[in-house]
């Protein structure tokens, strides 16, 4: 058990990815392996300046692509050393296929990613269509909403990927987190290093009195098993996000759950979200709330594994609900996070709170204000409505 | 460097027998005589996806003695560079004091197509790992399909023998130019029925500090269509015909290792095999000219290559 000590830390000014790649600072991995996209590509010149200049004895892998940057990554930490990496938008999609073996191998690789909408058309702005594109390849999922959320991620993330044995990708959302400033506390470097320890592999490749294969071919009689291992790591993941979450707040003095509730617990309206257009909605709540209208917020912070059995005991209560993805599915039927929060809901028979979906900001378009308010405002009426003429499925801020 | 039969003998064996590969195989050959010239080092070996893998570590089965990581087809290159510098780091941190070499292996395909990006990276970066492509000329595993490797004329289920086309149009690419071209500091053209050339290439290529890279020739008794037992004589007979030129590049420097007396002409090598034999047919000899011709100039290419290094100018 990790001593609470007297660590609280320097408050600066700092973008979300001058952050990341000063949480990467104070982790100090071993390998990092990486290739410049917009628009994550400050975290790693921010830190490979730290590599050149001695601050760090991080060897650091300039790579020609993301797939090798993912491969050297996996490679790496199956050679038996704390290996990260970090991309986006189109980096993660080349990397699509080597995620699954980061999680397949059980390597317990941290990821910053830069939510950044994907192609065609090409565009560098912040929506969610990169990760979530992800979300089923057995990498755990945290999302940011702010600079703070990022560094105190990255942080958890280590221990969360070496006790769990998964990969951990921590989100921030393109520009609207990496690019912009906001004040926020960082901890003093020992404190960091003394809350990730040390890492110690329990088998790894480099041990060549105990070598092993790793990679190995699966048949019918095998495969399976293997993969419902991950899928078992990946349901159990909760419990110690939630523990690691519980030190780091014993530590360092930030809350953190798998999700935030704002406003929730009384909430007849609510919302749910993910990433940084959680900030709008907390002011949209604050000035309803004044005009007595009980409205409130669900945003998800740990999307994978998905809070199933959380989430559903606080979203019971909530009369109509409008979930908000910055992703569109292309699948003719609803957005990841709405087709989540309404399997689990129904799942556990609770079927009362009336659930629309409403696709938002892709390709970096805005969100204010106004367009939550909006958003509450139909709810009103949903709730209203005994005839239930309301459209599962809505856009805000399209032009049709 | 002095080897003989006596003295590898005795070596210990990296790559254990039981495998699925097929009888006659000459990737397990390759590998057995790369692991084997590795001697009593301490090897990671890094696979791409293809026969070599598949075949040798079905689960809970491994063939191999040393640590063996495989992770997709087109990243051996860059999974072994991601190991050596893990190595680097652990060494000057002092968790490891045990050197260890780290070799990847891959088919043409997997080397050379798919997984060209991965390897020219690797190289340029100038990680010391060795390289060896298993080339044998074709997508084996799949069964048989063409890649940028196979040579003109030949028959491949992608580039099949038909009433309008006879194999493969185009010609091979050079990979082991390729690889000269990174100016890395040892590159080799190897092939199976020589185990002595392999393994002075192997031994060399272990000893330089920086990346190495082999490209061995690999007969493929499926996908080029003779008996099991005729591998090593194929294989020879690609040497002898200067089909397939043996020779390495030492700092920029060409020395070719085997110069046939005579030398053969092509059609020695291409008789003997499935995937040539509608050349064989009166209305196709244009072909066999052409592939002379082309070794012919590419054979000229070397001598002059060699000539130069030398005689610089």
């Amino acid at each position: 058990m990790i001593k609470p000590i007297s660590s609280r830390g320097t408050i600066v000014a700092k973008t979300g990815n001058e952050i990341a790649a000063e949480a990467m600072r104070q982790i100090e991995p071993d390998v990092v392996a990486a290739y410049p996209i917009t628009p994550a590509t400050e975290i790693v010149q921010i830190f490979s300046q730290f590599v050149s200049d001695g601050i760090v004895k991080t060897k650091y892998i300039a790579v020609e692509s993301e797939h090798s940057a993912m491969s050297a990554t996996i490679a790496a930490s199956a050679a038996g050393v704390r290996a990260m990496t970090g991309t986006s938008s189109q980096g993660l999609c080349f990397m699509w296929e080597m995620l699954y073996i980061a999680s397949g191998l059980r390597l317990p690789i941290v990821m910053v990613e830069v939510n950044r909408a994907i192609a065609a058309p090409i565009n560098i702005h912040g929506d969610h269509s990169d990760t979530m594109g992800a979300r089923d390849s057995g990498w755990i999922q945290i999302y940011s909403e702010n600079v703070q959320e990022v560094y105190d991620n990255i942080i958890q993330a280590i221990n969360i990927a070496e006790k769990t044995q998964l990969p951990v990708l921590v989100a921030m959302d393109g520009f609207i987190i990496s690019h912009c400033m906001e004040i926020a506390e960082i901890y003093n470097d020992n404190a960091v290093k003394l809350f990730i320890g040390e890492y110690k592999p329990t088998r790894y490749l480099l041990d060549i009195k105990h070598p092993y294969t790793l990679g190995s071919l699966d048949l019918q009689d095998y495969y399976f098993e293997h993969r419902y291992q991950v899928a078992q790591a990946m349901s159990h993941a909760n419990k110690t996000i939630l523990q690691i979450a519980n030190d780091f707040n014993n530590i360092f003095g930030h809350e953190y759950h798998l999700y935030e509730k704002y406003k929730l617990d009384d909430a007849e309206l609510g919302i749910i979200i993910i990433g940084s257009a959680a900030g709008i909605v907390k002011m949209a709540i604050n000035e309803l709330r004044s005009k007595n209208l009980k409205v409130g917020l669900l945003k998800v912070r740990v999307y994978r594994p998905f809070p199933r059995e959380y989430i559903i005991k606080d979203l019971a209560h909530i009369k109509a609900i409008a979930v908000l993805d910055r992703v569109d599915s292309c699948s003719g039927a609803f957005a990841p996070l709405y087709s989540d929060v309404v399997s689990a809901l129904y799942s556990e028979g609770i079927t009362t709170p009336k659930v629309i979906n409403y696709i938002y900001g892709l390709g970096g378009r805005d969100i204010n204000i106004e367009h939550i308010k909006s958003i509450y405002n139909t709810l009103n009426k949903i709730l209203l409505d005994k005839e239930e003429q309301y459209n599962k499925i809505n856009y805000i801020n399209l032009r049709k | 460097m002095i080897i003989n039969l006596q003295t590898l003998s005795k070596t210990r064996e990296h790559l254990t027998g039981g495998h699925r590969l097929c009888a006659g195989c000459g990737a397990a050959i390759v590998a057995r005589q790369v692991l084997i010239a590795a001697g009593d080092k301490h090897v990671v070996v890094t696979s791409a996806t293809g026969c070599l893998e598949v075949s040798t570590t079905i689960f809970p089965y491994t063939a191999w003695k040393d640590s063996f990581i495989h992770s997709a087809f087109e990243n051996a290159a860059a999974t072994c560079s991601g190991l050596e510098v893990a190595y680097n780091q652990l060494k000057e941190k002092g968790k490891i004091t045990d050197d260890i070499v780290f070799i990847a292996f891959g088919g043409d395909g997997g080397t050379a197509d798919i997984g060209l990006q991965a390897l020219s990276g690797a190289m340029e970066r100038g990680h010391k790992i060795l390289y060896v492509c298993y080339n044998n000329e074709a997508y084996m595993n799949t069964g048989v399909q063409r890649s940028g490797l196979t040579p003109f004329g030949a028959r491949t289920t992608t580039a099949p023998v038909g009433k309008i086309y006879q194999g493969k149009k185009e010609d091979k690419k050079d990979l082991t130019q390729i690889m000269i071209a990174h100016n890395i500091p040892y590159v080799a053209q190897s092939y199976v029925g020589n185990w002595k050339d392999l393994i002075q290439k192997v031994q060399k290529a272990l000893e330089i500090n920086g990346p190495s890279f082999i490209n061995v020739l690999t007969p493929c008794r499926l996908g080029w269509g003779y008996p099991p037992e005729d591998t090593m004589d194929i294989g020879r007979l690609a040497v002898e015909t200067c089909v397939w030129p043996a020779y390495e590049v030492e700092n920029g420097n060409y020395r070719i290792n085997i110069k046939p007396q005579p030398k053969k002409p092509v059609i020695e090598f291409l008789k003997k095999q499935g995937r040539f034999k509608h050349l064989l047919k009166e209305e196709n000899k244009y072909i066999i000219e052409l592939i002379q011709k082309n070794v012919d100039q590419k054979w000229k290419f070397l001598k002059k290559q060699e000539w130069l290094s030398l005689y610089p100018l």
